[in-house]
Formats: structure tokens, C-alpha cells, sequence
């Protein structure tokens, strides 16, 4: 456990020291970005929808009483999609999708001796290959997060619309009322930490693969596994440390 | 000139290499030979810094290859061309950027200085015209010949090549081979191939190393393999029917 730690973060001082050449890192970057931004939206999009819309139909379910009033309905849809929904359960799926994609492609790299051409030619091997997908992890992750808080309250209000347990006004008035910018803050700052989580432990695991494609197999595994585990830590500590 | 001095490595209890002194010339291919799990591969993992050796030094020219940090490594890695057994070439980018990347990183030409020079690799290959595509779309001597032009195209002074006819039919290897051939010669690079592939020996090998259970058993050429008395190179060399005839009529 201390080696793997140990090795992790010497890992990644090296994938953040100096750039060779900094316009062949940002050309990187920005390819990384389109990668985990626009090729994770779909998935985003969809599950968003469907938990905005559940978080309601539930809520409403358990908050049957003439004493309650029925925007709280909202209320609680908001933050808990704010909260906990869009940035945790965003995080875990793009663990599985961005996650394994790039344990697999460094691992590939590994066992196809790419990155032994990349050290023979001089480049930091760790920094021109881990670097780029960090940086793009954590700047996409938390705009993912943000639109799959605004897909999640829509499908909240699609689901009020569609059903007569909570009238569409109530749910508006709900999710204005009493609204805490602290909540959009831990919200992004988890989304931040989890863009993180995933792309270095992903990045670590694909880069000290050995062996062949089983091993890769493995690496992109271990990748995904660890990383949810790291993100619901992380979102205990912060939840607790901000809240 | 690259020089080993005492060149040992250990893999936990398993000790591949044990002490090997060699120089390889400029200008020359120098092969280095030997069996399966003889310590060809590691001996050159251990010159170019993948591995570091677990006692001994490389010296590039008199310089301390391996006292070096990796940023003082750099000027040394920029002369370094390498062609793996596997090719290597990066997945994810077409032929033309597989030779340019090395120029985007290390140098400051412009983009069309880059793909003239990416084009001459290319022809000096026998690739004309293949610029745009990918590795996959490739075959095992294509794939060859393009981690051959990406080693040249920084002019390299040093070439170093592992197992650079696996894979590959007889005609396609002899085409390899004297491509090597004719870069050393043209580029006056030191050479370095680890090989096991007698073509390559009797055709191309003007010193040859033949590694024995991790140490430096045989030293010579091409001409003097033949005629050694070495029990173990004997063994290694003619192995098949064909080069037992084939010394015979020698």
C-alpha cells in the first residue's frame, strides 16, 4: 500500500515537471479535453436526466403530508442533485468510461514499448502522457458535473410534468427557494477532486502495466476499482470538511 | 564510439547480465548474439537507459551514460535513434506524425520543413507516398520500415535495433537488414543490433558479440564466426542442418 503510494506520487511529480515543448503539451491538452469533455457528454446527459427525475418521483413518494409543502419537493431535488448526485454518480460512471480508457491506452503503450520510444527519445514520458489527461480531467470533469446538474433538475421538472404528485410551479419555486452557493461550491470543488481521482489513479495503474493485453485488462480493472473507491473517500472527506 | 565497462543486472535473484566489456564502433553494425534468455535484450536496454545496470558503466563517446540524470541524458537521447521489435510507432498518430514527433519536441523547424524531412525518411525507406497512414493499416515490414525512417529522422548518431527481423519473412528481413546496413554506412551511426538471426549475422555483421549465460563469450566478425573452435558459439551458430552444410562448403 505505501510502495503503490509512495510510487504514485513521485509518478506524478514527474508528469508535472517542466515541458519539453509547451505548444506540443497544449496540442495534447486541448485533444485530451475533447476526449473526456464531448465524448462523455452523452453518457452524462442520459444518466442526469434519469436521476433528476427519480430523486423527484422519490422525494414526492416519501413526503406525503398535508403539513409539508409540496416545493420542498424541489428543494430537496436541488441539493441533493447539486450535492451528491451530479458529481458523485457523474464521477463513478466516468471512472468506468474515461477512467479505463485511459488505463488501457497507457497500458497498451506500456506492453507495445511506446513509452520505452518515448523515453529512448528524451521525452518525460510521464509528463507528455499523464500531465495532458489530469489537466483535462480536472477542468472537463467539473463542466460535465455542471451540466449534468442542470440536465438533472429538468429531468426532475419533466417528471413533475409527467405525473401530478408535485405541480411544475411547485418544483420551480422549490429550486429557488432557499438556495446556499455553498452547495454549488462543494459541489464543483468534489467534482474538481474526482476529475483528479480518476485520471491519475487511471494513469498510474495503465503505466506500470507489464506483461500483455491481459495485464492491460487488469490495469484498466484496478484503474476503475480504485478510483470509485478513492472518489467515495473523497467525497465523505470533503462533504465533511466543507459542509 | 559507446564503450560498457563491467556491465552486471540483476532482476531480483535472477542475474542476466554478469560483467560484460564491449565497444561498438561508429560506422560498424555490431551485432550482439546469443540464445533465448542469454541477456541480448537487457545488455541493450542497459546501453540506451531503460534499465539501469546494476553495476558497471556506459559511456557514450567517454561520457557517463549512466551517472546521468535524465535531463542531462537529453543531449545524448536527441543522437539516439531506436528500432523496437515491435516497431513502437504510436498508435493513435498516422506514419508522417510518427517520424515528425520527435522534430516537434526537440527542434525548431517549421511545418513544412518538418514533412520534407518526414517525406526524405520516408523515401529513404522505400515509403513514398504512405504519409497519411496509420499503423494498424500497415504490414510487419512497413511497420519496420517506418520505426526505421521515425530513428532517422533526427539524424541520429547513434542506431540501436532489437530483433529487427522477428516477425518478418526472409526477403522483407534481407531488406531490413541492408537497410541498416546502408544507413550505418551513410550515416557513419554506431550501430547496435541485438539479433539471433544468422542472415543477419553472416550478411551484415561486422562485430559481433555473442552473449553466453549473461557474459561476453565471443568477439569477431562475420568472416571469423565461421571458423571459431568455440564449443558454445559453435552451438548457437549452427544449430540447423543448413549452416552445418553451409560451413562445410566454407
Amino acid at each position: 500500500m505505501l510502495y503503490h503510494l509512495g510510487r504514485y506520487i513521485l509518478l506524478l511529480r514527474l508528469a508535472f515537471k517542466k515541458p519539453e515543448k509547451f505548444s506540443v503539451y497544449w496540442a495534447e491538452v486541448m485533444r485530451e479535453m475533447v476526449s473526456i469533455g464531448i465524448g462523455s457528454l452523452g453518457i452524462v446527459a442520459i444518466i442526469s436526466v434519469f436521476i433528476g427525475a427519480v430523486a423527484t418521483i422519490q422525494t414526492a413518494f416519501q413526503l406525503v403530508s398535508d403539513f409539508i409543502p409540496k416545493t420542498i419537493v424541489g428543494t430537496i431535488t436541488r441539493d441533493s442533485t447539486i450535492l451528491e448526485f451530479s458529481p458523485t454518480i457523474s464521477a463513478l460512471v466516468l471512472a468506468g468510461r474515461v477512467g479505463s480508457s485511459i488505463a488501457s491506452q497507457i497500458g497498451t503503450m506500456r506492453v507495445t514499448e511506446q513509452i520505452d520510444a518515448l523515453e529512448i527519445m528524451g521525452v518525460n514520458a510521464p509528463g507528455y502522457l499523464i500531465s495532458p489527461k489530469v489537466i483535462s480531467g480536472v477542468i472537463m470533469i467539473p463542466f460535465l458535473t455542471i451540466i449534468s446538474i442542470f440536465l438533472g433538475l429538468v429531468g426532475g421538472y419533466i417528471a413533475c410534468a409527467a405525473s401530478n404528485e408535485v405541480s411544475p410551479s411547485d418544483y420551480i419555486t422549490g429550486l429557488t427557494d432557499g438556495f446556499k452557493v455553498i452547495i454549488l461550491q462543494v459541489s464543483m470543488v468534489k467534482a474538481t477532486a474526482f476529475g483528479f481521482i480518476i485520471t491519475s489513479i487511471c494513469a498510474y495503474q495503465g503505466f506500470y502495466t507489464s506483461g500483455g493485453a491481459l495485464e492491460v485488462g487488469q490495469s484498466a480493472t484496478k484503474g476503475v476499482v480504485y478510483s470509485c473507491i478513492m472518489i467515495l473517500f473523497a467525497d465523505l472527506v470533503i462533504s465533511r470538511i466543507m459542509l | 564510439m559507446i564503450e560498457t565497462i563491467n556491465i552486471h543486472k540483476t532482476f531480483g535473484d535472477n542475474q542476466v547480465l554478469r560483467g560484460i566489456d564491449a565497444q561498438f564502433k561508429a560506422g560498424k553494425n555490431n551485432l550482439i548474439i546469443g540464445g533465448s534468455g542469454s541477456g541480448k535484450t537487457t545488455l541493450l536496454k542497459c546501453i540506451v537507459g531503460l534499465h539501469k545496470p546494476t553495476e558497471g558503466e556506459v559511456l557514450y563517446n567517454s561520457e557517463n551514460f549512466t551517472k546521468m540524470h535524465f535531463v542531462e541524458r537529453v543531449p545524448i537521447r536527441k543522437q539516439i535513434g531506436m528500432l523496437f521489435q515491435s516497431s513502437a510507432l504510436f498508435d493513435s498518430m498516422s506514419v508522417e506524425d510518427n517520424i515528425i514527433f520527435p522534430l516537434n519536441l526537440f527542434t525548431t523547424m517549421s511545418r513544412a520543413e518538418k514533412i520534407d524531412r518526414a517525406n526524405f525518411c520516408l523515401e529513404r525507406v522505400n515509403l513514398a507516398g504512405k504519409n497519411k497512414l496509420f499503423p494498424a493499416e500497415l504490414s510487419g515490414g512497413m511497420k519496420k520500415r517506418v520505426g526505421i525512417a521515425r530513428a532517422i529522422s533526427m539524424q541520429p548518431k547513434y542506431l540501436f535495433v532489437d530483433e529487427p527481423n522477428s516477425g518478418l519473412d526472409p526477403k522483407t528481413s534481407i531488406l531490413i537488414d541492408d537497410l541498416i546496413a546502408e544507413i550505418t554506412q551513410e550515416y557513419q551511426t554506431t550501430t547496435v543490433i541485438v539479433t539471433h538471426d544468422m542472415n543477419s549475422v553472416m550478411g551484415i555483421g561486422d562485430h559481433i558479440i555473442f552473449l553466453h549465460d549473461g557474459k561476453k563469450w565471443w568477439e569477431g566478425t562475420n568472416k571469423e564466426i565461421a571458423h571459431t573452435d568455440n564449443k558454445e558459439l559453435n552451438d548457437f551458430v549452427f544449430a540447423s542442418k543448413f549452416m552445418q552444410a553451409a560451413r562445410e562448403k566454407l
